[in-house]
């Protein structure tokens, strides 16, 4: 299997080489087949590795591909672990990836208009792009593939870069080139708690592997370090804290998720791949890989919890007074990553991936409706000046209809299950900060409606498109833009009915999850409900239901009926209005705070400290007292004979006396 | 093979070699410049059985040569090297050669002198770190100074004599004190041998006499904070090729001074002192990331970066104490040791790397000021995805070299404290945020003026440069294996060594 696992990896990777170092020669046609291929094989193997893993033939791997370095004892090591959850994963990644290498040969089809004329990086541009998101895919399967911390780190970072150097793609927009900045000194901040989260790993269990980590926290669970004087903090709740302040600045959670909408600068289909289906995610992933340290540390679960519930509903809330079609779509994709947080923060982490895989289908679905939009509007993405664009492009109308009510839950797709899952595990959760998540999620069902309907009504119905050049060309996309919407809309509605009964209430994920028996929420809820028909037969019974049809209607009837309302609603909020348009500040804070008062620290350290203290009192100083000094001795020396001959005579005097008294 | 001088022919080799171009003068630039690059490629050739025939197994000094040199003061010509020195030679042979090429067609002013001081200059770099007599050691230590006092001071810019006087003075203030520590073991031991001194008992006061005078002279080769500004300046000024070796090889003869001095024969003074070496570190890390930020200058910046990026290197090599107190054994210790050395290794590639970049565009634009520039990378596009990657590198991105001794460092320092480890893993933010802050006013955007406009892409001889030092980043970032292991048994030796009393 070993081999099958190498060329999952490798063969998107040979596409990225390809296409990145000889897109000149291959030509745009072959940079895209070359990457598609790669992909295709990739995601072919993966969906027959997760058959395998179905019809129970494949084993549990878990081995290693080359050793890294051995220092100390400490064994650094590539390898794979194709567990379960490994193969959801890996099937998710490349699926939609190759979704998304084929819609890109639409998406970037005349890119060379993004570029001034003379510029030589627009050049090839295209060959660029499949290449980076070769590179992507291969980034990521190799995160979920990893066995061990390293190379969990490795893939993290290199998805990241991958995510920097997409975001900054069109280099020569100034919005794209500081948003991808932004992104990237974002995650770092996060990655410096998730390398520390490892350093104590290391220390305590003096391994980097996964299953020797496992088998090692159980006898550190009542461990106490001291980190601020004599107060006892419990290890595992410093690891797991450490490793899930990583996974805030990947998956964006609050307070830095302000990387997030800002990299709707990058192209739309690196939007629905990176930053919407699967790297975002790599934080709930991660914190899932982890459970067996999670469930030893009540206090870090609450403290995923808490910023998870956080991040589900004010993000959400951001979402309804957007006006970039993108952004809309990236501020719900923020409180859909809250919502797979509290999952996790509940110990329900087989919701949390179960939604993963959900939201990864329908939001790279929604992100392509909306390129696909962006297309036809002619790179215009406020949706004010869209409208009755049902008519133009009834495909890309239809699947955005089915990515729209899978998001918000509605009863039967996929989002709805997960969605449901989440929602009524949090509700059995005992942990510190379970009612505030419960009550957050809860809320958050409506707001997910009324946003998401908000836009699809706004962009779809009603007459328009209310701009008028946009009208005159709107037609629907080619077909390499359509089929993957297709591709995607199938599991965004019916995979969700026929997984949940085995990935939640079953034991699919039984070797790779771990969860203590007073955290089985799962369990908890398995013994009400007992499966998908189940989940759907209390549809009626439960709150979430009713909410996101009051979601629905409130975006009805603002948007479509009365459309002064929305205004005078404005007008009646200002202040609340305003928070949210400006997304709480954070922006402006973060801007003055650490961007501003770094640059203020370096400059007072560089001009105080090294040009002042150093140089100029210190250095020169001492060199200036040395030539002062020497002046001083200089007059002594006049080359006049008498002066000599004068203090030879002192010297004699002094010399007779010296004797004459001792 | 073993009967060959190799270590000799490393040393002497592009010595004489420099003589010659020297003497072939600049009538004919062309075979002088083609001469230089024989030399050193030979030199480098004459260097890889260093490591090819290199003894993994033993912590022994291999490739010994040794001979009188002047008896009456029992002064001998001993060469030799372990896993610590021979990575660094073989730096020091590689990165020479490219430091030719690189001066290529740039300097036209007395090309032979240039090539011939930076030959020599490689010679007495390698003499450096294979010299196991403490007399020979500090005969090259000090030529070391000769050639880079000239290559700032006559290819260097408008204000390179203030630069070349503060590198001069700064660094022979320095050894001064550590001739006098020499001189005073040698009265003890009645010999110069390295070694010797190793094993030599020292009172405590003595071990800490003689470990400041080590300090004054390799922190301010590091540079250690707050001996460190004249790395600025001279950066600022030295050609390019100078910055390279200056960054690349020069700054890592401290880093070696600490490990083959300093903490062997010093044990218990390195113990009572490592909270000010760490402290020091510390203070490279973060405050020097601050200061790097805010620079306007090009190689201000990467000269700033490097003084941080060293810090990891004299931390890793300092926590070694707290880390033996704290869990009983010096477990996790060799982890920053080695850290430390990888570091080393890597920044010489990195370094280099980036002030070749800097070299690259000050060629054509004549101009190291970010402000001058903007969107290179429309006009430089092959350029711009190898600063990129070079950039990345600095910030210590997983996969490149750069990311392998800061990683090792940052394990090692959190069994010291979580505090050191929690400083040291700034870098993270802090590197990533001065290096790209650069890159982006640099390489991004849209075309800032026409002389950007005017840009021409790397041409051939750069590509080969660049290309060269991109693999070998990468290839010590996928991995590290073959470096750790060279030195693993050295490191092991020596860390066993100095966690034993001397007193």
């Amino acid at each position: 299997m070993e081999n099958i696992y190498l060329l999952i990896v490798l063969s998107p990777l040979v596409g990225a080489i390809i296409a990145g170092f000889w897109g000149g020669q291959i030509g745009r046609v072959g940079a895209h087949w070359v990457t598609s291929a790669g992909v295709g094989i990739a995601a072919v193997l993966s969906l027959f590795v997760l058959y395998g893993f179905i019809s129970g033939d494949n084993q549990v791997f878990n081995g290693s591909v080359y050793t890294w370095m051995v220092s100390d004892g400490l064994k650094m090591e590539v390898g794979f672990l194709v567990d379960h959850l490994t193969a959801v994963m890996i099937s998710v990644v490349s699926f939609v990836s190759f979704c998304i290498h084929i819609y890109t040969i639409g998406y970037m089809a005349d890119d060379e208009h993004n570029w001034p004329q003379e510029s030589l990086a627009g050049k090839n541009s295209y060959q660029r792009f499949f290449s980076y998101i070769s590179l992507f895919t291969f980034s990521m399967l190799m995160l979920v593939m990893s066995n061990n911390f390293l190379q969990l780190f490795f893939g993290w970072e290199a998805v990241g870069l991958v995510s920097y150097l997409l975001i900054g793609f069109w280099s020569v927009r100034p919005t794209a080139i500081l948003a991808n900045m932004k992104a990237f000194l974002v995650n770092r901040v996060g990655d410096f708690g998730f390398i520390l989260g490892i350093a104590a790993v290391v220390m305590y269990t003096n391994s980097l592997d996964y299953a020797e980590v496992f088998k090692a926290v159980p006898g550190l669970a009542d461990t106490q370090i001291q980190i601020f004087g004599d107060t006892n903090w419990s290890l595992m709740s410093v690891i797991g804290i450490l490793l899930f302040v990583g996974a805030m600045g990947k998956s964006a959670q609050v307070p830095l998720h302000v990387w997030l909408p800002d990299s709707m600068e990058g192209p739309t289909p690196i939007s629905a791949l990176i930053h919407a289906a699967t790297m975002v995610t790599a934080g709930v992933f991660m914190v899932a890989r982890m459970s067996p340290i999670y469930e030893l540390s009540e206090t870090a679960l609450s403290f995923i919890l808490v910023i998870g519930a956080t991040t589900a509903m004010f993000t959400g809330l951001i979402g309804i007074v957007q006006n970039d079609i993108k952004r809309v779509v990236a501020y719900s994709t923020l409180s859909q990553l809250g919502y797979m947080m509290v999952a996790l923060g509940a110990s329900a982490y087989a919701a949390g991936i179960f939604h993963l895989m959900t939201h990864a289908f329908f939001k790279a679905l929604l992100f392509l409706a909306a390129g696909s939009v962006i297309i036809g509007m002619h790179h215009k993405q406020d949706i004010r000046d869209m409208g009755g664009i049902r008519k133009y492009m009834p495909k890309t109308y239809w699947t955005a209809l089915l990515g729209s009510l899978a998001l918000i839950g509605f009863p039967g797709f996929s989002g709805f299950f997960s969605k449901d899952a989440i929602i009524e595990a949090v509700h059995h959760s005992t942990i510190a900060g379970s009612d505030y998540a419960y009550a957050m999620v809860l809320a958050g069902v409506f707001v997910t409606a009324l946003y998401s309907f908000r836009m699809f009504f706004l962009v779809f119905h009603g007459e328009g498109p209310r701009d008028e050049h946009a009208r005159e060309h709107l037609h629907e996309s080619p077909k390499v833009v359509t089929i993957p919407l297709v591709l995607l809309a199938i599991p965004s509605v019916c995979i969700g009915y026929f997984t949940v009964d085995a990935m939640l209430f079953g034991d699919w994920f039984a070797g790779a999850l771990h969860v203590l028996p007073q955290h089985d929420t799962l369990g908890e809820l398995g013994k009400s409900v007992h499966g998908a028909n189940s989940m759907l037969g209390h549809v009626f019974l439960s709150p979430p239901f009713y909410l996101a049809m009051a979601g629905l209607f409130v975006a009805w009837f603002i948007y479509m009926k009365q459309p002064s309302l929305a205004e005078k609603i404005k007008g009646l909020f200002a202040p609340i209005y305003t928070l949210l348009d400006k997304k709480y500040f954070f922006d402006e804070i973060y801007q003055a705070v650490f961007a501003g008062g770094s640059r203020g620290i370096g400059s007072f350290f560089w001009n105080k400290g090294d040009r002042k203290l150093i140089d100029e009192i210190i250095i020169n100083g001492s060199a200036n007292n040395v030539g002062r000094f020497a002046g001083l001795v200089r007059n002594i020396q006049t080359g006049y004979l008498f002066h000599y001959a004068f203090a030879m005579i002192l010297g004699l005097l002094f010399l007779l006396t010296w004797f004459v008294i001792f | 093979m073993s009967d060959l001088p190799i270590l000799s022919l490393v040393i002497w080799l592009p010595i004489i070699g420099g003589i010659l171009v020297l003497a072939s003068g600049d009538k004919q630039a062309n075979i002088t410049r083609w001469t230089a690059l024989t030399v050193a490629i030979l030199t480098f050739i004459v260097s890889l059985p260093l490591w090819s025939g290199f003894d993994t197994s033993t912590a022994q000094m291999q490739f010994v040569e040794r001979s009188v040199w002047i008896s009456q003061f029992n002064i001998e010509y001993y060469l030799g090297i372990d896993g610590i020195s021979m990575p660094l030679i073989v730096l020091t042979t590689f990165i020479s050669v490219f430091v030719i090429i690189a001066g290529w067609e740039v300097i036209q002013y007395k090309p032979s002198q240039y090539m011939a001081a930076f030959l020599i200059m490689e010679g007495v770099m390698v003499g450096v770190f294979s010299a196991l007599d403490a007399m020979l050691f500090y005969v090259f230590w000090e030529a070391m100074l000769i050639p880079m006092f000239l290559i700032i001071g006559v290819w260097g810019g408008p204000n390179r004599v203030y630069a070349t006087i503060k590198f001069f003075l700064y660094t022979f203030f320095g050894s001064v004190f550590m001739l006098v520590a020499l001189i005073y073991m040698y009265f003890k031991s009645g010999s110069f041998d390295i070694l010797a001194f190793h094993t030599l008992k020292l009172t405590l006061t003595e071990q800490i006499l003689i470990f400041i005078a080590f300090l004054m002279a390799f922190a301010v080769k590091v540079p250690m904070w707050p001996v460190h500004t004249w790395l600025p300046d001279a950066h600022v000024e030295a050609p390019t090729g100078g910055s390279v070796i200056l960054a690349a090889i020069m700054l890592k003869i401290g880093g070696y001074g600490f490990l083959r001095f300093s903490l062997p024969i010093t044990p218990d003074a390195s113990s009572s002192l490592d909270w000010m070496m760490i402290t020091l570190s510390l203070i490279a890390v973060v405050y020097i990331g601050f200061v790097a930020l805010v620079q306007k200058d090009m190689k201000k910046l990467i000269a700033y970066s490097s003084i941080a990026h060293m810090g990891f290197v004299t931390l890793g090599f300092f926590i070694v104490f707290m880390i033996a107190q704290n869990s009983d054994s010096a477990s996790g210790a060799v982890l920053g040791m080695e850290g430390g050395m990888v570091q080393m290794v890597s920044h010489g590639f990195i370094s280099a790397a980036m002030f070749l970049c800097v070299g690259v565009l000050y060629d054509r634009m004549h101009s190291r000021d970010i402000g001058d520039y903007g969107g290179v990378v429309n006009t430089m596009p092959i350029f711009g995805g190898l600063m990129v990657f070079f950039a990345m590198a600095n910030a210590g991105l997983p996969g490149t070299s750069g990311f392998v001794g800061e990683f090792m460092v940052i394990l090692a320092s959190f069994r010291a404290d979580f505090w050191f480890a929690f400083l040291a893993a700034t870098t993270l933010i802090l590197g990533a945020a001065y290096t790209l802050w650069m890159v982006k006013r640099v390489m991004f955007g849209e075309v800032a003026n026409d002389n950007v406009a005017a840009l021409e892409d790397i041409n051939r001889r750069e590509l080969l440069v660049l290309g060269s030092l991109a693999v070998a980043v990468l290839v010590l970032g996928l991995w590290p294996a073959p470096l750790v292991e060279v030195m693993d048994a050295s490191i092991q030796n020596l860390l066993k060594h100095i966690v034993v009393s001397k007193l």
